[in-house]
């Protein structure tokens, strides 16, 4: 296996592109390490980025912020401007793993990794993040949700790799939560993840909304059913039984020692009604 | 497989070592190095017994490669205590007898001076959170968060660790 630490990407590009072999991009490495230590992969090349310019950043302009490949979850959570802006995908970010993954682990890796039950995920997906890919053919910008394509599988080609997460600038009166449920207070994977992104106008109506659920579908699953319940309401009772029906609806989980699929399929409800309350308030509402 | 040559600061001093492209930092330290305090548990990052700080930031060493260690300042048990005098969560886990067989002690040492770094007067639920990446089958953790609490409570009042172990001893 071949290590190398390229200083732009567009040479990690070509490097990932030339490889006969197995190719590998390292960003955190808290799942890449552990799968080439269990001998789940056996790389030819891992291609580090933490080196390519940018890469450690978060930047904050007009359009919103651009959080750099390889900034960490734990550079994340001490963002005081991001964690205002977007608390959901802050404190979605900060469920992965302990502090000393914290320290390392990625949300572009998060995606990629491209696991259903993946926490920072459902919360990209309703902010409605961006996905900025630069491969050997120049660069594109797709949906977070349009990455990952199923269990460990993405939509990203041979050479790509994704430059940044951009997460848009905040409308006044805008929140966002993410929720999950889990059988332990902390450290453990996601049985259902559910994350909503809501905004709302002077009289307390949600105006714009978004919702995803995670570890219900092959991937994290974005359910324009659930926002358009929230939407021109004032989210009453009502709008919110629609809303937990909505994503109860939306779900196809499988049954594992986790959870079974009926308990998925009850607690996606749950946790979205709870989440979307906890946006309303983060956007000044009641 | 020819060597990678990393060039690094453990513990403040320049280190340069040479390592293969799979290895990893947790490898690089105990069989190359010689630094054998961080210890190998589960080498999946779920443990935390080889806790180790890179710039300051807590991590796993086991989740590091070797070579990703070049123009990083690496911080390790073997740095914690100053010659003879222990840091004060040293004193403090051999005084509440916070361990029994001692593999994990090293990484939770580690862990836990990261915590109050950040946070120097953590209640017992930030410290239980803090230290949830370490895992101890032995304690039950109760002693282990009281020794970081009294610590913690020594190291804001500015007391040394040692005088004040041994007025306790003598009291």
């Amino acid at each position: 296996m071949r290590y190398e630490r390229p200083t732009t990407l567009k040479a990690a590009a070509q490097l990932l592109a030339k490889e006969k072999g197995q190719a590998f991009i390292l960003a955190g490495g808290t799942d890449l390490l552990v799968r080439l230590r269990t001998g789940f992969i056996e790389p030819d090349l891992l291609v580090d980025i933490k080196g390519v310019s940018g890469a450690k950043e978060i930047k904050k302009s007009a359009s919103g912020f651009k959080i750099g490949a390889a900034v960490s979850g734990a550079e994340l959570g001490e963002h005081a401007a991001l964690k205002k802006a977007w608390p959901g995908v802050v404190e979605a970010a900060n469920l992965i793993g302990s502090k000393q993954v914290q320290g390392r682990c990625t949300v572009s890796g998060n995606l990629c990794n491209a696991s259903p039950a993946a926490d920072s995920v459902p919360a990209l997906v309703a902010a409605g993040a961006k996905a900025v890919i630069v491969g050997p053919k120049g660069k594109r910008t797709v949906a977070v949700e349009e990455i990952p394509v199923g269990p460990g599988r993405t939509s990203l080609k041979k050479g790509e790799i994704i430059e940044s997460i951009n997460l848009p600038a905040r409308p006044a009166k805008s929140g966002d939560a993410y929720l999950r449920f889990i059988p332990r207070t902390e450290m453990d994977i996601a049985v259902v993840g559910c994350a909503v992104s809501i905004t709302l106008d002077g009289k307390g109506v949600v105006t714009k909304a978004r919702v995803a659920l995670g570890a219900v579908a092959p991937t994290v699953r974005l359910v324009p059913a659930a926002a358009k319940a929230l939407i021109g309401t004032k989210m009453d009772k009502a709008a919110l039984d629609a809303l937990a029906e909505a994503c109860s609806a939306a779900c196809s989980p499988i049954d594992d020692k986790r959870g079974t699929r009926e308990f998925r399929i009850k607690v996606a409800g749950v946790l979205a009604r709870r989440a979307a309350v906890i946006a309303r308030k983060r956007a000044g509402g009641k | 497989m020819s060597g990678i040559t990393v060039n690094t600061k453990i513990n403040g001093d320049p280190v340069e070592f040479i390592c293969e492209a799979d290895e990893t930092l947790l490898d690089v330290l105990r069989n190359r190095l010689g630094l054998t305090g961080a210890k190998e548990g589960c080498s999946t990052g779920d443990c935390g017994a080889c806790s180790v700080t890179v710039d300051g930031r807590l991590t796993c060493s086991c989740l590091v490669l070797g070579a990703e260690a070049e123009g990083h300042n690496i911080g390790t048990i073997e740095g914690m205590a100053h010659g003879e005098s222990l840091h004060p969560l040293q004193s403090k886990f051999l005084e509440h007898a916070a361990l029994q067989c001692g593999i994990c002690t090293p990484g939770i040492l580690v862990a836990a001076k990261s915590l109050l770094e950040k946070n120097p007067d953590p209640t017992e639920t930030e410290i239980r959170f803090g230290l949830a990446g370490n895992l101890c089958r032995c304690t039950g953790y109760d002693k282990i968060v009281r020794a970081v609490q009294d610590a913690a409570k020594e190291m804001r009042s500015g007391k040394s660790a040692k005088s004040k172990a041994t007025a306790k001893k003598r009291a």
